[in-house]
């Protein structure tokens, strides 16, 4: 109930933003920040009120421990993100190519017949304190990487001559787009290095090995290297514009993969 | 390589080769490309898996490269070892460089270099008969740093700066690698790691190391298994699994306590988890005999090795042992018992006795026919048994990454100009400008924050 309230908020929101980038109407903007709010805010009610039904239930976890609850998780920390820098950057219209992915991951979840909403219990293996730290830290990676990523194929359909009247014309500045997409880079790799931190030390309390080479392991470390090429590129070789934008989403591809491709692979992560 | 590094001699050469920020990506690359590999075949398989698997070929390919376990194999290291030795090389080079920016004996200050600046603030003000330039000194003390006051045809200048240290921030990222990397050195070098099951109730300090199929490792103190316990949760899924040990150094118990997933038990530098756990054996076994002509059932709780008088003369029974999966023509037919049947005339068979099919032992159509209907499980524990010396420089280079990174990434090194120009008559034109060495637009509004407060600020 409380997610189908939040997928519709975010659905919403997405068309306000390009409808706002489409009609040239900066009231969409401003009235889609506030949808995606008022989405964002269902979504913390709906996380929290799992959390307490899975007490209830008599299992008492925090609500990260499938592929659902991940991708519940997944579009809060995007929400999250992407609302601190509009407001934070003052930029309307930014939001474009950022909000589709977070109806994406909720309506995913919601509308998927292989995800299954049901409250399960905890395997032992990841009943740990860790668990929070771990997850929490690497969805703000991936949250970064995410805006990014919506930031970097904002980058690229903007045309570089600014032809007045044309749609794509409408975006924000590209320098701006340009630093933001560095920025949310530097911020998901940050996060997206404790992360994988808290896993490493979780896994050596947990397996005995603080790296094992397991797939999700490895294409966490896959996806870190991209990123930090990308910084190397950008600070030490002076790369920017398209061409960073070109790693950028190369980064959200491993990114991507990281998150649902290894769940193909035989290893450790095979819970979530 | 450029054309420069060519007439250089072979150690220049060498050391150019590695001070490059262009090897940096392509090492990196290097490692993520074969790295993908790992991920889709699996690692650590016998040869006869990867040849059932990919065929002869391939797997002969796999086995010449190493890649059944790519991640020790001497190319993938040698990988790492250049991007240590290309990390080392670039600090150096670049420190030689920067370790003056970071720390200067003093720090220059030139307005000219703010004047060219594009993004400046300024707002006019009252001059205040020198009061204003005071003032906004005070004010720059107090939110940036140490203000330098130098003096100007027609006006004042005000330099202050802070964050010149965190320019050092992307140096302890870099050692934070080096650590990881000597860590895992030092980990394979003088750790070991392996795994041991023990049958509840024995002890054991002989454990069997995961490199190399089958090298032993003897422990300096003995485990004893006391207990092991698997409890589950209403749907079936598995909630905890706990080992009680015992271990005995020199004779002597020294520590007994509980081995969880998640709570390790670490005892002079050896790690123990809670890896696994099965069915290492049975008692109490409750037996039926059915005799084929009568029809007749009869049960007895039987022990291992001590021979039963079979119903109506047929002979006699002893159970021998106890198997966790027993392979009938290809079938794993699961939890089974052996034993063994001497008829009357002394023929002797070996019958086998699956718990899951009670019926199975009709189908030998002998004289009398066996199933188990219960028995109590005895457990094995199996448990990772690692030691790693090289774990606390993994983990201080754990913190500082994170350090480095943080400062690397969102502190920066400000300098700030303000520029109060006398216009006479009491008046003045402030301007500011401020340079970082990174995030421009962060900067840019923290400028016009900063401009929006001196405008505003009174005596």
């Amino acid at each position: 109930m409380v997610l189908s309230i939040t997928t519709l908020a975010y659905a919403l929101a997405t068309v306000l933003y390009i409808g706002a980038w489409t009609f040239k109407k900066e009231r969409f903007a401003t009235l889609g920040i506030g949808v995606l709010i008022s989405g964002f805010l269902c979504n913390t009610v709906g996380i929290i009120l799992r959390w307490v039904e899975s007490y209830q239930m008599g299992y008492g976890h925090a609500p990260f421990s499938n592929m659902y609850e991940s991708l519940v998780f997944f579009s809060w920390t995007v929400a999250a993100l992407y609302i601190f820098v509009e407001f934070k950057y003052k930029e309307r219209l930014i939001g474009v190519f950022a909000t589709p992915m977070i109806f994406l991951a909720i309506a995913y979840a919601s509308l998927s017949p292989n995800i299954s909403d049901k409250i399960s219990p905890l395997i032992p293996a990841l009943k740990s304190n860790w668990l929070i730290a771990h997850v929490v830290t690497c969805f703000l990676g991936y949250a970064g990487f995410a805006v990014a990523f919506g930031f970097s194929i904002m980058y690229l359909v903007k045309p570089e001559n600014k032809e007045t009247g044309s749609l794509l014309s409408r975006l924000p500045n590209l320098g701006i787009i340009d630093e933001l997409t560095y920025q949310m880079v530097m911020f998901g790799f940050l996060f997206l290095t404790i992360g994988i931190i808290t896993g490493a030390v979780w896994a050596n309390s947990a397996w005995g090995t603080y790296w094992s080479w397991d797939p999700k392991e490895t294409w966490s470390l896959i996806t870190w290297i991209v990123y930090a090429m990308l910084l190397h590129l950008r600070m030490m070789r002076g790369w920017n514009g398209r061409k960073i934008a070109w790693v950028s989403i190369l980064g959200f591809m491993a990114v991507m993969f990281t998150y649902f491709g290894v769940n193909y692979l035989p290893g450790l992560h095979s819970y979530a | 390589m450029n054309k420069k590094a060519l007439h250089q001699d072979p150690p220049n050469r060498i050391w150019s080769f590695f001070c490059s920020v262009r090897l940096t990506v392509v090492v990196l690359l290097a490692i993520a490309l074969t790295s993908i590999v790992g991920t889709f075949i699996p690692q650590s398989g016998s040869a006869g898996f990867y040849l059932e698997k990919y065929g002869q070929g391939w797997s002969k390919l796999i086995m010449a490269l190493d890649i059944d376990d790519m991640y020790n194999s001497w190319w993938f290291l040698t990988l790492l070892a250049m991007l240590a030795v290309n990390i080392i090389v670039c600090s150096i080079q670049r420190l030689k460089v920067t370790w003056k920016v970071i720390f200067p004996r003093k720090i220059v200050f030139r307005p000219e270099r703010f004047r060219n600046l594009k993004e400046r603030e300024a707002f006019a003000a009252s001059l205040d008969n020198g009061e204003l330039v005071t003032r906004l000194q005070g004010f720059l003390e107090r939110k940036i740093g140490k203000v330098t006051t130098q003096n100007l045809e027609g006006g004042t200048a005000l330099f202050a700066e802070k964050g010149r240290w965190t320019r050092a921030g992307v140096y302890v990222v870099h050692v934070s690698v080096l650590l990881l990397l000597v860590g895992a050195v030092i980990g394979g070098l003088w750790g070991f790691k392996g795994r041991v099951s023990i049958p509840e109730g024995e002890t054991i300090n002989v454990i069997e190391l995961r490199q190399g199929a089958h090298e032993h490792h003897t422990l300096d103190f003995s485990i004893r298994c006391n207990t092991f316990d698997v409890s589950f949760y209403d749907t079936g899924s598995p909630d905890e699994f706990k080992s009680n040990v015992t271990l005995i150094e020199d004779g002597k118990e020294v520590l007994t306590t509980d081995i969880l997933v998640n709570h390790p038990l670490r005892y002079r530098g050896v790690s123990l988890y809670q890896s696994s756990y099965g069915i290492a054996g049975a008692k109490s076994i409750q037996l039926t005999m059915t005799a084929r002509e009568s029809g007749l059932a009869f049960q007895e709780q039987v022990e291992f090795g001590k021979t039963v008088e079979l119903p109506e003369n047929q002979g006699s029974f002893v159970m021998e042992h106890f198997v966790r999966g027993y392979n009938f023509q290809g079938h794993n037919l699961g939890e089974s018992f052996v034993g063994k049947v001497t008829a009357p005339d002394g023929t002797e068979t070996q019958i086998v006795i699956p718990v899951k099919f009670p019926t199975f032992d009709k189908m030998r159509r002998g004289e009398v026919a066996f199933s188990v209907d219960n028995f109590e499980k005895q457990y094995y524990t199996g448990l990772q048994v690692n030691k790693d010396p090289g774990v606390w420089y993994v983990y201080s280079g754990f913190i500082l990454m994170i350090i480095g990174c943080w400062i690397t990434f969102f502190m920066t090194h400000q300098s700030y100009c303000v520029e109060i120009k006398d216009l006479g008559q009491n008046k003045a034109m402030v301007e500011i400008a401020s340079t970082s060495n990174r995030n421009p637009h962060s900067l840019k509004l923290k400028t016009a924050k900063l401009a929006l407060t001196m405008k505003e600020l009174k005596s």
